[in-house]
């Protein structure tokens, strides 16, 4: 009873902060107030106990999403003008579709309800397998990994296209000036003592916790995507104490690609080596002599090769916003 | 009570539509990138409540405890990997904002569509 009564107070102030994200004309304000939404979106995940998707949410939608809203706006501006005409019919269309679509809610099982056909089709199968043919307690990791490899597979080449795309479409022309390198913002935080001393307290235990959520997926929450996420966000806070130029000699930018690509070609050898061992692509159960031990090599090896390229492909998006000069 | 079993979709709709009309209304190319965060948020939302199961948990096996019910890990596992593309799309919207901007000098889109037509 309690948890639903917080599930209810908690969607409450989710729907004023998305009213709030659209009525502000301060951009700086809405993607703040973006960041207070992930973050409430992930509590929800996480009374719907969905502890995986809240700890992808909480590093990537309140964490990643912002830095790179906030790079975006220092290249572009900080208030939206003022429009004042043609707001009704969009109200109108927004309006009808809302009642329409709270209309056919009242067809769709309850919340909670276990007689839903969502938990009556293949679910139980996997809940039932995943520990006799996977041998690792998180179904969310087994089912990522192995049983929807391919899907995943898919997921990662996407991250890395869309990595790809951003450095095709911002590295050409209006560089910064790397000589003028010594300027007040290429130096970071130098000047502000108590985020730089406690920033740098942080930064090796974020990067510590990012190993864990990485190497402990199997057996809790957590996995490839959210810790190449929470990697990232520890390297990127970094780069903003102690600048960027710093951050790109402890990790140049040829080894953040070096990432994307080795990631992904990571993941891919390991379908292939199932392949020559006899099995089909993505097939773990024939890399060792135990089928169940070689699901487990199979997931730990692809989940490193997602947290990888996640983790190159953020960064490498982070570092080709912030190269950019204002114009 | 029942009707409270209902609350979580009311959200997805409401918050959809939210996202859908900074979308449709809003004349900033930032603001609109913002309503297509929330609107994806919404779908994350929705997709998630239906896994939900109750008196369960979260989908993660525990010995010695026979007859615990789990929620369901479908949609978790979907939305998860949606999230990540989400910010990859995310950034590539960015990215083609932050060209715009330099080609046109606004990211306002009535200003864009005026500069169009006069060339």
């Amino acid at each position: 009873m309690i948890v639903v009564v917080f599930g209810v107070f908690l969607l409450t102030i989710l729907v004023v902060t998305a009213v709030a994200i659209v009525r502000t004309e301060n951009l700086f304000v809405a993607v703040m107030l973006m960041s207070i939404f992930s973050l409430l979106m992930a509590a929800n995940f996480f009374i719907l106990d969905a502890a995986d998707v809240a700890l992808t949410e909480a590093a990537i939608g309140a964490g990643i999403t912002t830095v790179i809203f906030l790079g975006a706006l220092a290249l572009t501006a900080r208030r939206e003008e003022a429009v004042s005409s043609g707001r009704m019919v969009p109200l109108a269309v927004v309006t009808v579709l809302a009642m329409v679509m709270i209309w056919a809610t009242f067809d769709k099982p309850r919340l909670g309800d276990p007689d839903a056909p969502v938990h009556q089709h293949v679910a139980p199968w996997y809940l039932e397998k995943t520990p006799e043919l996977i041998g690792i307690p998180n179904v969310v990791t087994a089912v990522l990994g192995t049983f929807r490899g391919y899907d995943t597979l898919g997921e990662v080449f996407v991250v890395f296209a869309a990595c790809i795309g951003v450095l095709f479409v911002l590295s050409a022309g209006g560089l910064r000036d790397r000589s003028k390198e010594a300027d007040a913002e290429s130096i970071g935080l130098k000047h502000h003592l108590i985020p730089k001393v406690v920033g740098r307290l942080l930064v090796p235990f974020i990067v510590l916790f990012g190993l864990y959520v990485q190497f402990h997926g199997e057996y809790g929450p957590g996995g490839g995507f959210q810790a190449g996420a929470i990697i990232a966000t520890g390297i990127i806070l970094y780069a903003l104490l102690e600048g960027e130029t710093n951050a790109l000699r402890a990790l140049p930018r040829r080894v953040l690609l070096g990432m994307v690509v080795g990631g992904a070609l990571l993941y891919t050898l390991v379908g292939v080596a199932g392949m020559l061992l006899g099995g089909n692509f993505l097939d773990y159960s024939v890399l060792a002599s135990d089928p169940v031990v070689g699901q487990q090599v199979g997931i730990i090896l692809i989940e490193a090769g997602v947290g990888i390229t996640v983790c190159g492909s953020l960064l490498s998006i982070f570092h080709a916003f912030a190269a950019r000069e204002a114009s | 009570m029942e009707l409270l079993g209902y609350f979580n979709y009311w959200v997805f709709a409401v918050v959809l539509v939210i996202g859908f009309y900074a979308v449709i209304a809003k004349g900033n190319l930032i603001k609109k990138l913002l309503g297509l965060a929330i609107f994806q948020s919404a779908v994350f939302l929705m997709y998630i409540t239906m896994d939900k199961i109750e008196g369960g948990t979260a989908p993660i096996i525990q010995d010695g405890a026979d007859g615990q019910l789990y929620s369901n890990p479908l949609p978790q596992v979907l939305i998860l990997t949606a999230i990540v593309v989400g910010v990859s799309m995310t950034a590539m919207g960015l990215a083609l904002v932050v060209r715009i901007k330099e080609a046109y000098g606004t990211i306002e889109e009535s200003v864009i569509l005026e500069e169009d037509h006069r060339s």
